[in-house]
């Protein structure tokens, strides 16, 4: 037994020091926000709190932020929605042509980005349509939706069929069923399903960056500045308050999850993919 | 009776999957057929005149600026790909072997956070680590171990693999993870019972049962950041463009549709390609599986 864990310490160390290569970028991120100093670099001046006031007062910033949160909002709605009936019809039915439909609607994952922005842009301008943040959510829920597909799935998946068929037989109709027995099973998945959509579109910048046409949204924005060397510290500030968020959005969607997964009855393993 | 309730089956998995289908036929599938075929034709000022050509494929697949950024990119992603998965396969195999069943979950979830976090700012912490004033420099001259300034680490070939491996990361920890977590354990010990010493079982045994997520992880972390924007753009200063840079300028700055879609369409084939070479050399570690 000691000799085992005496084999498994070189790895445990090496797993460490992997995660802080992971995590090197994000410690360095509150350090420079909170640093007074306007160049990034060591040593740190003194600590100080005016680049996240000159954040909170910056208006392009203030829009760049309401079009991401209804960018989000909207997307990880649609790609939660579209995702209930993949998530369903993966889980429940077999059908014609289901492996190949399923990795057709998985494939954005996969496929690089800029080919879905560049052919969307081309089919968006050929049409005439006017870019906006209509044009991002279209993208974005496209991005989404495997995503919310992935999570759905094990959440359908791990549901008792008997369940619904004993609604079925206490006289409920198929829909009442679903509404009263599958969905209240299934929604901490639904819910984990929209924060990480959400985490996701708030992120993008591909396709928020092509598609948006003037409209700034928070990655793109953040693009844009950070050519301006004097206009890094305050992206310092907003981006430490991102990841702050992202991480209790994520620490939030994984405590549904596990809740679901305590619901059902399953062994609380896997992660988000 | 049994061939009814099929059709039944069918017709309501396929009605339920169709506001998702058509939404990426419609969203996905119908934007990259419309590329496929302004590659075919010429371009004309602001507009697609529509007449049939080779000329954007012969561009695409002979002029010397897009050969060598092609190169480059499979060249810059296949690296990626090999850092990224021998990086990832040690702490997917401790994850997995060693660490107790009830913190394997909390063990992924930190491997993840990272991820998660904002791309590009994550991008450009990289250059803030690497850059002339940056933390490793000033760290080095503050202490007083080099005088000048180390250049060779930012805006080249090296900083663009770094920073794609350290953001394509748990892309590749995850599938060699789940496929670790597949093996059956009894198969280690009678590998060990056969008188097969440590290594030897993992050489024989392990890392075979563990190719298919190792295959996955390849694929999964390759196709992406070929196509990768972001970190040309930034980490290598806008001066090492990568095809995802090449197509936006032909598409954009140039104006040139049907030259730009030939791009993506050849860059799609040649990843396509690239893939099923792939699977092709590693099918023997596809079929064991039980």
């Amino acid at each position: 037994m000691s000799k085992r864990r005496f084999e498994g310490s070189g790895l445990r160390i090496y797993t460490v020091l992997y995660l802080l290569f992971l995590y090197a970028p994000i410690i360095l991120l509150p350090l420079f926000a909170f640093n007074s100093g306007t160049i990034i670099a060591f040593p740190l001046e003194g600590f100080t709190m005016k680049w996240f006031d000159l954040m909170i007062g910056n208006a392009t910033l203030r829009q760049a932020l309401f079009n991401s949160l209804t960018i989000a909002v909207s997307a990880s709605i649609l790609a939660t929605c579209l995702g209930i009936f993949a998530a369903r019809a993966s889980t429940r039915f077999e059908f014609p042509g289901k492996a190949g439909i399923m990795g057709f609607i998985m494939l954005p994952m996969v496929l690089p980005e800029i080919i879905v922005a560049m052919s969307l842009l081309v089919v968006l301008l050929g049409m005439g349509v006017q870019l906006s943040i209509l044009t991002v959510i279209v993208g974005h829920t496209l991005m989404c939706m495997p995503y919310a597909i992935a999570v759905l799935s094990t959440a359908f998946g791990t549901l008792d069929k008997s369940l619904e068929e004993a609604a079925y037989d206490l006289g409920e109709t198929k829909w009442s069923a679903f509404r009263l027995v599958t969905l209240p099973l299934v929604m901490p998945g639904i819910i984990s399903s929209l924060l990480i959509s959400f985490t996701i579109s708030l992120d993008e910048f591909i396709i928020a960056f092509f598609l948006a046409g003037n409209q700034p949204t928070l990655p793109t924005y953040i693009f844009s500045q950070l050519r301006f060397p004097k206009a890094i510290p305050m992206i310092m500030a907003l981006g430490t308050v991102l990841v702050a968020l992202s991480i209790i959005l994520l620490a939030l969607g994984e405590y549904f999850r596990r809740r679901g997964n305590a619901r059902i009855g399953a062994k609380p393993t896997g992660g988000f993919l | 009776m049994a061939k009814a309730s099929w059709d039944k089956e069918a017709r309501q998995g396929l009605t339920l999957i169709s506001p998702p289908f058509i939404y990426a036929l419609l969203v996905l599938a119908a934007p990259i057929l419309t590329i496929l075929t302004y590659s075919f034709l010429t371009d004309g000022y602001l507009t697609v005149v529509r007449d049939f050509t080779w000329d954007n494929y012969i561009y695409a697949w002979t002029d010397p600026i897009v050969r060598m950024v092609m190169l480059r990119s499979l060249a810059v992603s296949a690296l990626v790909t090999l850092v990224t998965v021998a990086l990832a396969f040690p702490v997917a195999y401790y994850v997995s072997f060693m660490v107790r069943p009830e913190r394997k979950s909390m063990w992924l979830f930190l491997i993840t956070i990272p991820f998660w976090t904002s791309y590009l700012i994550r991008v450009f912490l990289w250059k803030v680590i690497l850059g002339y004033n940056g933390v490793i420099n000033s760290s080095l001259t503050g202490l007083g171990i080099i005088d000048e300034p180390l250049t060779f680490i930012l805006y080249n070939v090296n900083s663009i693999v770094l920073t794609l491996a350290h953001a394509y990361a748990p892309f590749a920890i995850l599938p060699i993870f789940i496929a670790l977590e597949k093996i059956d354990r009894s198969l280690l010990e009678a590998g060990r019972d056969l008188g097969e010493s440590k290594a030897m079982t993992f050489w024989r045994v392990t890392l075979p049962l563990a190719m298919p997520g190792v295959i996955a992880a390849t694929m999964i972390v390759f196709i992406p950041t070929i196509g990768d924007y972001v970190t040309p753009e930034l980490i290598g200063g806008g001066k090492i463009p990568m095809i995802a840079n090449l197509i936006q300028v032909q598409m954009l700055a140039l104006d040139d549709r049907p030259k730009g879609s030939a791009l993506a369409v050849s860059a799609m084939l040649i990843v396509a390609v690239v893939c099923l070479i792939f699977l092709f050399l590693n099918r023997r570690f596809l079929k064991v599986r039980q």
